[in-house]
């Protein structure tokens, strides 16, 4: 494997991570604007308590992804930034939102209609921000961000403003309220609670079959190259079968109220789709002009690049191991350790 | 206004926001950890409320510092695509090194400020030095990035492109050392002066009130001792630019003439037609002995530059001025403070000197903010110095006022709420009375709370 394809596979494991609990916070704030009830406020304390001392970690993910972006594929950064212009602004402003919003609102008058106000913007950025990553993210699959001689030719607005890639918009927005009821089972012992969380997970894990059968439609003109790599690759079937047993796996652990087991699967789930699209994209970065190969630094910038991600990994991973081991009480990696309880 | 200042006003708008909350995420942990570690030493409650208070107000301006360094990360590309596919394999290492901090900074933060009951004491207290260190690293980074872009090194230029391209050269380039130390002196200097100032002015209302009094002696030995030893930094920094960017240097000094032995203009009115400086005291021989440590040594003035190649001269000097005059303010604060302590074992807290405390709150971070004009707007016309000017590396996207305006309006709103939440915390101090009159101190723990 090329030095190039291996930063590309850690761009790829950081927005995985970031999906997997960066998108789960998204997937809270959803979960608070639905919180009603007699048990709404609850709802909204088990949220704000699970999110807390992890979202700040989380987001940094996202900083990841962009800092190896620009370092090892700058010309991809700069296409990426320059068509996507628009939805980044705003992606970026749901996201200033959706953090201060959440952090005021903890630090706020604890009085009901301050704490109102906050819960609205933190909720509604938290369902804008998603649906902006998931059209940014489509209209770099699409294949209709095109630059000739450096030049952007297709215009700031086309590429993006699409059904394809607000289909994948709001698939992500979906996702990640899957995974964040999913992992809120897990944050209480209530069992009153969990069955609120139970019950969103199951009408989440539908809606996001749902929105993947769409984006799988509109993807015939919206994203013609990487359905053909979805459908036509010698990897796709095994992909798409293992994608199911956890699509599947999820909706019976649910059932069964086997939440750890439904964790596991729903997030390996999760993780499928993302690798599948890349795979799918492969060797492209952004469709039909910028490969991994024609967009890659220098090799020693590569190098050194990769040892930095390497040492710190090694400061990382221990680090987020104590986090969670401390907020999330061991749980978190119980499917790791043999299901420990 | 053209997409260029847009973009340059963006750019400036959202840097200006950050740097306020970055400074302070480097140094308010500083403070944090200090008062837990006398908690833990001297078991005195008021360095464990201390601790705590402080730790709220980190959390909300660390939110707010996370969110906005986000925005900086991409605007990079969003405003200046063309530097970003440039610079990117060369500087890019910074950044991504700066990524690795800001997760230990936000792991730690995350530990530090939901973990009181969860982790040990000392895992704790580890946790909070852990953000401390971490936020000082990741200011490292990212201002190396910026020496960089002041004194390009680890490329060469063939056809336009760079090539040989070595990215720990460039890290390494000139202008690093006396940057990042001038910076991280000026967060510490700031924040602690911010800290000091407010609770030197709730401490004039409340003369016995021991929160504030032990605040007071903590964020101004810190602010103080970093204000002492800045100038020696400034020094520093002064010769490299001397050295390295002599148009930046003549504008801050509003130096129009080459010439040898050239004076210190303090103050006046730039006018860069005439070339001349009205109004301004000069010291002779000033700025020869400050850029080169030689009375007799030729400085370049504006006329060895060309033109075209002018920063807004006005707009430099006046900046370096402020920043200077707030430097001097503050050293002269930790002086005083620092000479009381020589000879009385503690500091002075007559109400002259927490008035001048207080007074001074905003010296440190109007003097970062001026600092920054200074080097960023010193280095125009060239976003990187002497190799791409700024108005090549802006992005071809049309419209840019509006997110110019987007951006204004949302960070206006940030700042407003910051000051109100932060103001809430400020009039909920707590009250702690001290046994005996006369500031008995040591008697703490027999001392009722009053919230």
């Amino acid at each position: 494997m090329s030095l190039e394809t291996i930063i590309a596979g850690a761009i790829i494991v950081s927005l995985t991570f970031y999906a997997l609990l960066g998108g789960a916070d998204y997937g809270g704030g959803v979960w608070d604007l639905f919180a009603r009830g007699r048990r709404g406020a609850a709802q909204r304390a088990l949220i704000a308590e699970a999110i807390g001392p992890v979202w700040e970690a989380n987001h940094v993910w996202l900083i990841l992804v962009i800092v190896v972006l620009f370092t090892g594929f700058p010309t991809a950064f700069a296409a990426i930034s320059t068509a996507l212009h628009i939805p980044l602004t705003l992606l970026l402003i749901g996201i200033v939102l959706r953090g201060s919003a959440f952090t005021f609102r903890t630090y706020d008058a604890q009085h009901d209609g301050v704490q109102r106000r906050w819960s609205y913007i933190f909720s509604i950025a938290s369902i804008i921000t998603p649906v902006l990553l998931g059209v940014t993210l489509g209209a770099i699959a699409s294949g209709t961000i095109r630059f000739e001689n450096g030049l952007l030719r297709s215009g700031f607005i086309a590429s993006w403003l699409a059904p394809f890639p607000f289909a994948v918009g709001f698939f992500a927005l979906a996702l990640f309220a899957y995974l964040a009821a999913v992992y809120l089972t897990l944050e209480t012992d209530d069992a009153r609670l969990q069955e609120d969380f139970r019950l969103r997970a199951i009408a989440a894990g539908v809606a996001v079959g749902l929105l993947a059968l769409v984006v799988f439609l509109l993807s015939k003109d919206g994203a013609p190259s990487v359905r053909a790599g979805l459908t036509a690759s010698a990897w796709a079937l095994p992909l798409h079968i293992a994608t199911a047993s956890c699509a599947t796996g999820a909706f019976y652990a649910l059932w069964a109220r086997r939440y750890r087991l439904a964790r596991a699967c729903v997030a390996g789930q999760a993780a499928l789709i993302i690798w599948g699209w890349a795979l799918a994209q492969y060797p492209y970065l952004v469709e039909p002009n910028i490969t991994i190969q024609s967009a890659a630094a220098p090799r020693l910038t590569l190098c050194l690049l990769l040892g930095a991600l390497a040492g710190g990994a090694l400061i990382l991973f221990p680090s987020l191991y104590y986090l969670f081991r401390v907020f999330k009480g061991g749980a978190a990696f119980a499917a790791l350790n043999g299901g420990e309880k | 206004m053209s997409d260029l200042l847009a973009a340059r006003s963006q750019m400036a708008l959202s840097l200006a926001f950050h740097i306020i909350f970055a400074a302070i995420g480097i140094a308010m942990p500083l403070l944090m950890v200090v008062a837990e570690w006398l908690w833990l030493r001297t078991r005195e409650e008021v360095y464990l409320m201390l601790a705590r208070r402080w730790a709220k107000g980190t959390a909300i301006l660390f939110a707010v510092g996370a969110v906005s360094g986000t925005v900086l990360s991409f605007e990079l590309g969003l405003l200046w695509p063309r530097f970003m596919e440039y610079a990117g394999p060369i500087i890019g290492m910074p950044f991504s090194l700066e990524g690795f901090a800001f997760f230990t900074e936000a792991i730690f933060l995350g530990i530090y400020l939901y973990g009181w009951n969860r982790v040990g004491a000392r895992a704790h207290l580890l946790a909070g030095a852990a953000v401390a260190a971490s936020g000082a690293l990741s200011g490292i980074f990212v201002v190396i990035a910026n020496a960089w872009m002041n004194s390009p090194a680890g490329f060469e230029m063939a056809g336009g492109k760079p090539v040989n391209i070595d990215p720990i050269a460039a890290m390494l380039n000139p202008m690093a050392l006396s940057q990042t130390i001038h910076m991280t002196l000026a967060a510490y200097a700031a924040t602690g002066f911010i800290v000091a100032g407010i609770h030197a002015f709730l401490l004039l209302r409340d003369r016995k009130n021991l929160f504030h009094r032990r605040a007071l002696a903590i964020a101004l030995t810190v602010g103080g001792a970093a204000a002492l030893i800045q100038p020696l930094s400034g020094d520093l920094s002064a010769r490299h630019v001397a050295q390295y960017q002599p148009a930046k240097l003549a504008a801050m000094e509003a130096h129009f003439k080459t010439q040898a032995g050239a004076p210190l203009t303090i103050g006046g009115i730039p006018d860069e037609e005439r070339g001349e400086t009205r109004y301004a005291i000069e010291i002779p021989y000033g700025l020869s002995l400050l850029a080169f440590h030689d009375p007799g040594a030729v400085v370049k003035g504006l006329d060895a530059i060309p033109r075209d190649q002018w920063p807004n001269i006005v707009i430099v000097h006046t900046a370096f001025q402020v920043m200077v005059g707030m430097g001097v303010l503050m050293m002269g604060i930790a002086v005083w403070g620092a000479v009381s302590w020589w000879r009385r074992r503690a500091l002075p807290d007559g109400h002259w000197f927490l008035r001048a405390v207080a007074a001074a709150t905003p010296a440190g971070m109007i003097a970062i903010e001026a600092g920054w004009v200074v080097t960023e707007v010193g280095r125009q016309p060239w976003i990187i110095h002497g190799v791409m000017r700024t108005a090549e590396a802006v992005t071809p996207m049309p419209g840019l006022i509006v997110p110019f305006i987007l951006f204004t309006l949302l960070y206006f709103f940030l700042a407003a709420v910051v000051v109100w939440l932060l103001l809430r915390q400020v009039t909920a101090s707590p009250r702690i009375l001290a046994g005996a009159e006369r500031g008995e101190e040591r008697k703490i723990k027999e001392v009722g709370l009053v919230a």
